[in-house]
C-alpha cells in the first residue's frame, strides 16, 4: 500500500430515483473523478445505486460531540414541537 | 450454419481473451496499490471471467451439437464424455488456447497492468460494438451485455493512462517502459486468424479494417492527454489466436489448471 495517503472522500449514494442521497461511507482517491469511480466499484457493486455524490471529507464541517448535551438535550422536553396536539382531518394521510 | 468449426474457434478465442486477462487481473486481488483500486481491478477481473463463461458455455453447446465425426477433434477437452465451460477452461493445453499474446503478458507494475487493460479494452470496445449486430444471435447477445462493462473498463483504464502519463516523472517513466514492453503485442488484435476471415465473410465476425482506425484514434487521443508519443513503428508479433503463445501463458495455465488436472472433476 502507498506510503502517502490519498485524500479522503465521503460518498453519498441515491439508491432509487426519487429518494435522497444517503451517506454510504468514505474512501481514498486522488481527485473527484477517481472518487466517483472508486465509489462505483466499492459501493454499487450489488446494484445499490443510481447516482453518486462525492465530497472531499475536509469540506464537511461537523457538530462537536462534546457539545452534544447543549446542542441536542434541550429538545428533549419540548414535546409541543411535535405536531401531535392537533386534530387532523381524516383525509390527511401522510403526516 | 455453414462453418461450425470456425464459429467454435472464434467463440473460444473471445472466451480465452477474457479468461486469461481476467485471470491476470485477479492476480492483483489482495495486492492492489490501494484498497479502492484493488477492488476496481478485481471487479474488472470478474467482469471478464463472466464474459468468458458466457462464451465458453456457448462454445460447449456448439461442440455438443456438432456431428459425431467433427466432435472427435474436441474429445481431449471433454470430462465424462461431455464438453462444458469448465472442461474448455481447465482441460485444454497452451496450444489450444486462442487468446491474443497481449492478454497473457505478466502484470509487471501497475502502469503495465493498466496500459495492457487500456489497449485490450479499446479493442474489445469497438469489437463488441459491432459484434452486437452479428448474424449469430448468441454472439450478438453476449456482446450486447458485455459492451456496457467494457465501456467502463475503457473509461477506467483511459483515465489511469492519463493520470500516470501526465503525473510525476516516475509515473511517466513507468508508463513509457510499459509501452515499450507491450506495444509489440497490439498489432495482433487486428490480424484476423483464418477462422475470423471465414466469419467476416459470413457476416458473423467483424471486419478488423473497420475497427483498427477507431482503435488507433482512441489510443492517439488518450496518448496526447497522457503526453505519450504514439509509436511510429507498426506492432508485429502475432500467433496467439492460432495457439502460438509466449512462455507467459504456460505459467498461467499451470496455476489455473493445476487442481483440475491433479484431481479431475474436483469440486469444493
Amino acid at each position: 500500500m502507498s506510503e502517502q495517503q490519498w485524500p479522503l472522500w465521503e460518498i453519498f449514494i441515491r439508491s432509487k430515483q426519487g429518494l435522497d442521497h444517503k451517506h454510504a461511507g468514505s474512501l481514498h482517491a486522488t481527485d473527484a473523478q477517481m472518487a466517483i469511480e472508486n465509489a462505483r466499484d466499492v459501493y454499487t457493486r450489488r446494484m445499490e445505486g443510481v447516482s453518486i455524490w462525492v465530497v472531499e471529507s475536509k469540506y464537511i464541517h461537523a457538530s462537536n460531540p462534546d457539545e452534544a448535551s447543549s446542542f441536542f438535550d434541550p429538545a428533549n422536553d419540548k414535546v409541543y414541537r411535535h405536531p401531535t396536539f392537533y386534530d387532523l382531518p381524516d383525509e390527511l394521510k401522510h403526516m | 450454419m455453414s462453418h461450425p468449426i470456425s464459429l467454435i474457434n472464434f467463440t473460444l478465442h473471445l472466451a480465452d481473451d477474457a479468461l486469461i486477462l481476467g485471470h491476470r487481473n485477479s492476480e492483483w486481488t489482495g495486492h492492489g496499490p490501494i484498497l479502492e483500486q484493488d477492488i476496481a481491478i478485481s471487479n474488472i477481473a470478474l467482469d471478464l471471467i463472466g464474459q468468458a463463461r458466457n462464451f465458453y458455455q456457448y462454445a460447449a453447446r456448439l461442440i455438443q451439437e456438432s456431428p459425431q465425426s467433427e466432435r472427435e477433434g474436441w474429445m481431449p477437452f471433454t470430462a465424462g464424455g461431455e464438453t462444458t465451460e469448465d472442461s474448455l477452461a481447465y482441460l485444454r493445453d497452451g496450444w489450444d488456447f486462442k487468446n491474443c499474446l497481449l492478454v497473457e503478458q505478466a502484470n509487471g507494475d501497475w502502469a503495465r497492468t493498466l496500459l495492457r487493460q487500456f489497449f485490450f479494452s479499446a479493442a474489445q470496445y469497438y469489437l463488441y460494438e459491432r459484434l452486437q449486430y452479428s448474424k449469430d444471435t448468441q454472439l450478438a447477445a453476449i456482446s450486447e451485455k458485455a459492451f456496457k462493462e467494457v465501456a467502463y473498463h475503457l473509461r477506467w483504464s483511459s483515465e489511469w493512462v492519463i493520470r500516470l502519463g501526465d503525473g510525476t516523472a516516475e509515473s511517466h517513466a513507468r508508463l513509457e517502459k510499459a509501452l515499450e514492453e507491450l506495444w509489440k503485442f497490439t498489432g495482433e488484435l487486428f490480424v484476423p486468424a483464418p477462422y475470423e476471415q471465414v466469419l467476416i465473410r459470413e457476416g458473423i465476425g467483424v471486419d478488423f479494417s473497420l475497427l483498427q482506425p477507431k482503435w488507433e484514434e482512441k489510443v492517439r487521443e488518450i496518448f496526447i492527454e497522457a503526453q505519450l508519443s504514439y509509436p511510429a513503428e507498426r506492432a508485429g508479433l502475432s500467433g496467439g489466436k492460432e495457439g502460438r503463445h509466449t512462455e507467459q501463458l504456460g505459467y498461467i495455465l499451470a496455476e489455473m489448471q493445476f487442481l483440475q488436472r491433479a484431481y479431475p472433476g474436483c469440486e469444493w
